[in-house]
């Protein structure tokens, strides 16, 4: 009979490599990836850091006072607080980095409620729609369509605006912006995946639709998602941030970087870093996220034509 | 090997690697080959072989993350690694054409066929100006014998014979020239009307009339070399046969020397006066194509001539070769083949076993005949 | 229909039609299965050749349903499955399974291999439960000749011929009757073509099975089908017993494709390329005999007459107005 086989040798030490070269050819993807992590673990770290409950607790004779031995504004009207805080304190009297350090796990946690929110609709919707085809396609396109069609942040803000200006509001709200995208991008993915030849050599097993689309198509459309919502965490930021800065939140005391720098906007001359730090650090996560974003899509990308 | 000055091209312990993040690919382990001026060599392997990267050595195409780290091409005379790149340049234009498997993505898709050959010509004038106006002056002399020729032409005809060598044409001239020429080209790869073919799109043409197209390409240059590489793998058997049969017929009407690259045992038999058998980047048996099929003396030719099903008979039970191509990244040391090898024993795993000629103009890579 | 015929189609027709126009109508049709009735016997290998645009893939595509004939009956022991839908084709779908000729591309990417040789399992209930189908994909893999170690690993870390190996395990995992190879050995390698040839027909002898061999390789096809049909453009001109076939073609399409192909001997040199041109379109077929445009023996009869299939030999059938002998004769 037939003999059996030696097999072929697997290498996986060259995927390493190959990511490796990736970071050395493009080291803003090692920042990205810093950057991100940096701000993940800040906000998981951030209930032993910080007491939760300080965020309600002012001091009004504490407001705008700066004390930072090492970084001085050099301006001779800035009070001076009479215990040093590393970033000032902010108009409620309040340590400015520890309501920075409690508003990133509330931005991050917004963001990644949306994200994974629009990643679930989005298969659910996209993957029905391409392979349903026809009146239901259709009409999920165009209802797609009409959601593009408005400019998202006044979206936002009429939702907002209607529904009341609480956190769980806010995320639906920025939802809202968020889903129609990945509705089309895991529609288009699935549309070209399921042209390829093991979907045919699968039918032509006897599996049947559900099982083709979900256990086979829908795996295999995941990278350009992953890379998608990667760079959605920071896009999502900002708009949160956004909405916040023009007042929509529910409360002018909330610990999240938005309103943080709502409330410093109205103090830039005499305490600019009521503004610049929480803006700094809106920043800073957005971009992690944004260069991790684009790191992953080199690493995955050139590995989906094997 | 003894006398070179009739090889048109020789190939000389050719060695290249390929960084790739699996780690370097030994691609060519020391290849030696030579072109007879005039005959068609046919070089033979399976996937991995080490045949397309021959060939884009010779023809400098290899991809950036491939190295040549030794040996020799020599291209009548020249050694086209150690020239410097205007050199080679030239060399190459002049003496050297490759066609290869997929005209359709050689094949610029939005230019006729004529601009196509045209844009050939017109890269270097210099160079090619005396070979549009000696085809110029052959069509004239066949109007003279004939009797046809008019007044213009008979002015044109000694116009041009009194050229000087190195003279160039104007450039309306010579556009002139270059497309009478590219016409005349297309008729010789037996396409039909060809002055209508100068003017068609890629898209138009059947993949047996783009593969004609290819071949005129090639053949406008008067190329000392053609290196034709798998250009009948994806035909279909009806027009394989017909651009094998031009090909035939070429062989006999242009001074060229043809590397023919196939993986097709059949296809070397019906064409080829030479064949040259490649295993996993080395050539492992020469011989002249008759000798070869009566007398395979590499295991591994025989392994191949008796697992290829014939047309003309059945085999019973197909021989295969046990095994697979090794991976190039930890080749087998020594005779790449010996994992594989029938008739394998303690001295093929030590050394490369070197070319001997084991008989008369048949040449192999095996210590079972010495070395 | 013969009792020993487990296939069998009856004129099937596959148009495509080609849309156009602002109206997005129907321009034209993509003839490419032209009527073909066929009958596949039990246990015999049965070869279908010819060139591109002739219809052996689409052919082999409607017998499994993967595309769906224009008109026709495929008859599968007795019953038309043509007719059947949903879960009464199911246990059809069971009996005939298909080996596709790109063994990378037919299998998913992220399925392990032993996923892949027990989910038809599965689908058809043939197993009880993960252990029954990972004993059963083991026993699988090892009749194919690879090493039920490696039924963890992915397809893309394994060579082409042993992909095919599983592509074919995969088939055999749900007990089929009916094998559709469709170029199975085309993208391999000679030698590993060879494995390939020689594995399906021990299976073959040990499984009791048919196969419907679809391939452009005359060589190979004489190697493995005891009969074999020729097509072109949509229809089988020439059907018979292989060796006959091969040796005393009926049908000009047949004699001329045959010597066409190049013999791996140089002593036999003989290329006489005698057909001119390219394969033409199944868009617009010529009328009456469709290959009299290429014909060497073609008459004014061959563009008015319609022909049938006739009992040229033995059990061999060419759809030509003329016994090819005679032709012959009088051209000379």
């Amino acid at each position: 009979m037939t003999e059996i086989e030696p097999t072929v040798e697997v290498n996986r030490s060259a995927d390493v490599r190959f990511a490796l070269h990736l970071f050395r050819k493009n080291p803003l993807v090692l920042a990205g990836l810093v950057l991100s992590v940096g701000s993940i673990a800040v906000a998981l770290l951030s209930p032993f850091l910080v007491s939760p409950t300080s965020w309600q607790i002012t001091h009004p004779l504490l407001k705008n006072c700066w004390n930072n031995p090492l970084f001085g504004w050099g301006n001779a009207n800035i009070a001076t607080c009479p215990s040093p805080y590393a970033l000032g304190t902010d108009s409620y009297g309040r340590n400015l980095l520890q309501m920075i350090v409690l508003a990133i796990p509330v931005d991050l946690q917004i963001a990644l409620e949306v994200v994974l929110s629009a990643v679930a609709i989005g298969i659910v919707f996209g993957a029905t729609a391409s392979y349903a085809g026809g009146i239901v396609d259709e009409a999920i396109l165009r209802i797609t369509d009409i959601f593009l069609a408005v400019p998202g942040i006044l979206l936002a803000i009429v939702f907002m605006v209607v529904f009341g200006r609480t956190i769980p509001v806010l995320t639906g709200a920025v939802l809202l912006i968020w889903w129609p995208t990945y509705v089309r991008l895991v529609r288009s993915q699935v549309l070209s995946e399921k042209e390829r030849p093991y979907v045919e050599s699968l039918r032509s097993i006897g599996a049947g639709r559900v099982r083709i689309l979900f256990r086979h198509v829908v795996p295999n459309s995941i990278y350009p998602l992953l890379v998608q919502a990667t760079l959605d965490i920071g896009s999502v930021i900002l708009t949160v941030s956004a909405l916040t800065f023009i007042g929509l939140s529910p409360s002018p005391l909330l610990p999240e970087l938005g309103n943080l720098a709502s409330l410093g906007s109205q103090y830039f001359f005499t305490a600019p870093w009521l503004i610049i730090f929480p803006g700094l650090t809106i920043l800073l996560i957005s971009l992690g996220f944004n260069l991790l974003g684009d790191g992953l899509r080199d690493i995955l990308d050139p590995r989906l034509r094997r | 090997m003894q006398d070179r000055s009739h090889d048109i091209l020789t190939v000389k312990e050719l060695r290249v690697n390929f960084h790739t993040f699996a780690g370097q690919v030994k691609a060519l382990d020391g290849v030696d080959l030579s072109v007879k001026r005039g005959e068609v060599l046919g070089l033979v392997g399976e996937s991995g072989s080490g045949k397309s990267v021959t060939a884009l050595s010779i023809e400098g195409l290899l991809p950036q993350n491939a190295e040549v780290v030794g040996g020799e091409i020599i291209l009548d005379g020249k050694d086209l690694l150690a020239e410097k790149q205007g050199e080679i340049r030239l060399a190459r234009l002049r003496e050297m054409a490759m066609v290869f498997q997929d005209p359709l993505t050689y094949l610029n898709p939005v230019l006729t066929v004529g601009s196509q050959i045209l844009e050939i010509l017109e890269t270097d004038r210099r160079v090619f100006t005396p070979v549009v106006v000696a085809a110029r002056l052959e069509d004239l002399d066949k109007a003279a014998q004939r009797g046809s020729l008019t007044e213009k032409e008979s002015r044109e005809k000694s116009r041009l014979e009194a050229l000087p060598a190195q003279e160039t044409l104007g450039r309306r001239e010579f556009k002139r020239l270059a497309k009478a020429y590219a016409v005349a080209i297309l008729g010789r790869v037996r396409l039909p009307e060809p002055e209508r073919m100068f003017k068609m799109y890629p898209f138009e043409l059947s993949g047996g009339m783009r593969q004609r197209t290819m071949i005129a390409m090639a053949l406008v240059r008067r190329p000392a070399l053609l290196i034709a590489d798998e250009i009948t793998t994806a035909l279909d058997v009806t027009v394989q046969a017909q651009i094998l049969k031009l090909l035939r017929e070429l062989k006999t009407q242009i001074d060229a020397s043809i590397l023919l690259i196939t993986h097709d045992l059949a296809v070397v038999a019906e064409i080829c006066d030479r064949v040259a058998v490649m295993y996993a980047g080395n050539i492992v048996e020469v011989a002249e194509v008759n000798e070869l099929f009566r007398n395979p003396l590499h295991p591994y030719t025989q392994g191949l001539l008796a697992a290829i099903p014939r047309p003309d008979a059945v085999r019973g039970q197909l021989s295969s070769i046990k095994g697979s191509v090794p991976n190039l990244i930890f080749p087998p040391s020594g005779c790449r083949f010996h994992p594989r090898c029938p008739s394998a024993f303690e001295r093929c795993p030590l050394s490369k076993p070197p070319l001997v000629e084991a008989r008369a103009g048949h040449f192999v890579e095996c210590f079972l005949y010495g070395g | 229909m013969q009792d020993s015929e487990l296939l069998r189609m009856e004129d099937v027709f596959t148009w495509f039609p080609i849309k156009g126009g602002i109206l997005g109508r129907t321009q034209a049709y993509v003839k490419a299965v032209d009527g073909v009735t066929l009958g596949v016997r039990r246990g015999e290998t049965l070869g279908i050749v010819g060139e591109s645009g002739c219809g052996k893939t689409t052919l082999a595509r409607t017998v499994v349903r993967l595309v769906e004939p224009t008109r026709g009956k495929v008859l599968f022991d007795g019953t038309d499955i043509l007719k059947l839908k949903g879960s009464k084709l199911k246990p059809f779908r069971r009996k005939m399974q298909m080996v596709f000729q790109d063994p990378y591309a037919s299998l998913d990417p992220r399925q392990n291999v032993r996923s892949a040789l027990t989910e038809p399992m599965h689908i058809h209930g043939i197993v009880s439960g993960k252990e029954e189908g990972d004993k059963r994909a083991a026993e699988l893999i090892r009749v194919v000749g690879l090493n039920p170690d490696h039924l963890s690993r992915f397809p893309h870390e394994f060579s082409g011929g042993q992909r095919q190996r599983i592509a074919v395990a995969r088939a055999l995992a749900v007990n089929p009757e009916f094998l559709v190879l469709d170029e199975p050995t085309s993208s391999l390698d000679v030698s590993v073509q060879a494995q390939i040839l020689n594995l399906l027909k021990d299976l073959q002898k040990e499984f009791g099975l048919t196969y419907l061999f679809i391939s452009h390789n005359l060589a190979v096809v004489r190697q493995m089908c005891s009969r074999t049909g020729v097509m072109y453009l949509g229809r089988l001109v020439e059907v018979g017993p292989t060796e006959s076939l091969f040796e005393r073609p009926r049908h000009p399409y047949t004699e001329a494709l045959l010597s066409s192909v190049p013999l791996p001997d140089p002593a036999k040199r003989r290329l006489l390329a005698p057909l001119e041109g390219d394969v033409p379109s199944p868009i617009t077929i010529p009328s009456g005999c469709r290959f009299r445009t290429r014909c060497g023996y073609a008459t004014e009869r061959c563009a008015v007459e319609f022909p049938v299939a006739v009992e040229r030999a033995p059990d061999q059938f060419a759809e030509c107005l003329y016994d090819i002998d005679f032709v012959k004769k009088v051209r000379i």
